[in-house]
């Protein structure tokens, strides 16, 4: 990390765990129910979350004088809508099938919370640079719950991932599934979202006491 | 003897204060007050000693369970050899004596129920104490009923490992979550269900997985069939079941569920012992019959088709709705369960009524859930805490409305009214 001070590089690695945008804001949860069945499908949204958040931020960042502060919602959400868009024609364009899978949760990238909370939290009040880490810092915290739900949904509710069959054939029963292991149906429908992100709270907040809110 | 057993009991009570404070003091006391009062007296106040602490009441559940459990090793053996033989061509006739009450049948449906029990209880005992000795509490007794209801509402067929996973996954999150025995919002043995109904639905509905040996001889020159009453009726298929038989039990479905007989002495044993709540056990009896008029009036106004697919359901006797599926197991055992359930009497009405009617819609409506009664349950224990809400909301508006309209002193009264209505509103 020499190549950030180190006031930066909290900026990035505070919303790996400790200031998570999932686990701790509780933001964004809609498209963490919705596209983690897949280990692909999460992180290519991962990917697509990061590109806006962080571009977003800088453009954001350098509008920030002159945007009028009534109207600054609507000039956040013009900025996202225009990147939102460019990748969902990136992945029209070069990743036809994958873009299916995400359908719609591509456009929805404009309404989540995240993005906005950055805007208005951060970008609005800092550099174009501080701004860019704050971006790819909170779509890598969010990009990190998105890949370990997918990983722990696709494994045992497909037998995949990635789309590959490491626990064997389900109905060659071959590896796993010789022994009478079945593939776990609840796993595959979005509750079970819910259920493994709660698990990962769970676990977060035990290990750290001081994430623990008083109420 | 008796000075032999006081000795004994001194033991064990010596061991318990040695381990006061220590790791494995909820473990030690758990296995210890189940078998023994403890020695501990409250030294300040003034105290009522009652009969029925948690562990009498659990104690007394499992008492009303213990003949269901016994039919089914029977009604297993029975159902297995009764498909055998229908596979055969030669379909059996009941015989009390002759083929039901056999060492045969008791054999083979011991041996396929008794994992199932040990292996329910196994696990969700071992959480308990896991989490009683991580959390430093006493073990909670809430489990002793709930492993006995779990492997009574499966297949009997259930993979013993399947089994395993949803306790896990029903004692953890269903209940430990919200805090242990007595926070739980979802019936855990319920939660257990749902849990294998969604997650390997193959195993929990179809024509295969009711009778013992069904699945493993699928596609053979064997194979053998046992679908429920339910589910020949969701496929407008017939069935060949008297209403004695689907009275007493004799039929395919969940290891305990069928017999509504021994459900029913089971229940009046609860209500007497004054464990169950009568007024749900009613209230979802008449829920119930009501949605089941409600179908079968639509059939003799001839509103639906014969061809429809909800036709067999809807036409099925209202009354009768009552003695197939888990409907009876669930009334009695599950919804009438006092953590999950409405508290407030009038409550008690709403939540079995509406227990009861959505049970039966489910069963009409969704060919998917061709048994409606547990989706029913967990989805009025969501409400339960509501029902309670708006009634004891409606109790304290009526007590106010009898303060403000009350004769004397009516001038201050009004003021404490008011006074009121803001401290509660």
């Amino acid at each position: 990390m020499a190549l950030l001070s180190k006031k930066d590089a909290k900026l990035v690695l505070d919303p790996l765990a400790d200031n998570n945008p999932i686990t701790i804001q509780v933001l964004g949860i809609c498209s963490a129910l919705a596209i983690t069945a897949q280990l692909q499908a999460a992180v290519v949204m991962a990917i697509s979350v990061m590109f806006v958040l962080g571009m977003g931020n800088v453009v954001i960042s350098l509008m920030r004088n002159i945007i009028p502060s009534k109207i600054r919602i609507i000039a956040q959400l013009v900025v996202v809508a225009a990147l939102v868009i460019i990748v969902d024609q990136v992945l029209k364009a070069f990743a036809y099938e994958l873009s299916k899978t995400l359908s719609v949760f591509v456009g929805l990238i404009i309404t989540n919370c995240i993005i906005m909370g950055r805007f208005e939290a951060f970008a609005l009040g800092n550099t174009p640079w501080r701004s860019f880490l704050d971006g790819i810092g909170n779509a890598l915290g969010y990009g990190i719950i998105l890949v370990i739900v997918a990983f722990l949904r696709e494994l045992l509710g497909s037998g995949t991932l990635f789309g590959i069959k490491v626990l064997g054939d389900p109905i060659a029963k071959t590896g796993v599934y010789a022994l009478g292991y079945e593939n776990n149906g609840f796993m595959i429908i979005p509750p079970a979202a819910l259920i493994v992100v709660g698990i990962i709270i769970w676990v977060q907040r035990s290990r750290n006491p001081a994430l623990i809110e008083e109420n | 003897m008796s000075d032999k057993r006081l000795t004994f009991k001194k033991r064990l009570h010596i061991i318990k204060h040695g381990l006061r404070g220590k790791k494995l003091a909820p473990a030690f006391s758990a296995l210890h007050t189940f078998l023994f009062t403890p020695d501990e007296t409250t030294h300040s106040g003034a105290h009522v000693r009652v009969a029925d602490d948690l562990k009498r009441t659990m104690n007394t559940v499992i008492l009303a369970l213990i003949p269901v459990l016994i039919f089914s090793f029977f009604n297993t053996g029975y159902q297995h050899f009764a498909a055998l033989d229908a596979a055969a061509g030669t379909p059996r006739q009941l015989d009390l004596m002759g083929n039901f009450l056999t060492w045969e049948n008791f054999w083979l449906g011991f041996t396929q129920v008794l994992p199932l029990v040990i292996v329910s209880y196994a696990i969700g005992l071992g959480i308990e104490f896991l989490f009683a000795v991580i959390k430093g509490h006493e073990v909670e007794e809430g489990y002793l009923v709930t492993g006995m209801l779990v492997p009574l509402i499966i297949p009997v067929d259930t993979p013993l490992w399947m089994l395993a996973v949803a306790v896990a996954f029903g004692v953890v999150i269903g209940k430990e979550v919200f805090g242990g025995t007595g926070m739980n919002i979802l019936n855990p043995a319920l939660t257990i269900r749902a849990f294998l109904f969604f997650a390997y639905p193959t195993w929990m509905s179809g024509d295969k997985v009711w009778v013992h040996d069904a699945v493993r001889l699928a596609g053979t020159p064997d194979a053998i069939s046992g679908e429920t009453i339910l589910g020949a009726l969701a496929q407008n298929a017939p069935y060949h079941y008297s209403i004695s038989d689907m009275f007493f039990g004799f039929i395919p479905g969940s290891v305990g569920e069928t017999s509504t007989f021994l459900i029913l002495l089971g229940g009046l044993f609860l209500v007497f012992s004054r464990i169950a709540s009568w007024r749900i056990m009613l209230s979802s009896v008449i829920g119930a019959l009501v949605m089941g008029l409600v179908f079968n009036g639509i059939v003799d106004q001839g509103w639906i088709a014969e061809g429809s697919r909800f036709y067999s359901l809807m036409s099925f006797p209202f009354w009768e709705h009552l003695l197939v599926g888990g409907l009876a197991f669930g009334i009695v055992y599950m919804a009438t369960d006092p953590v999950t359930g409405s508290q407030t009497n009038r409550g008690k009405w709403i939540y079995g009524f509406l227990i009861g009617f959505i049970s039966v819609m489910i069963r009409v409506f969704n060919p998917a859930y061709p048994e409606g009664v547990f989706l029913a349950i967990l989805l009025m224990n969501v409400f339960a805490p509501t029902i309670d809400h708006y009634v004891v909301r409606g109790n304290i508006k009526k007590r106010l409305k009898r303060l403000t309209s009350a004769t004397i002193l009516a001038g201050e009264a009004g003021g404490k009214a008011e006074q009121l209505k803001a401290e509660t509103v």
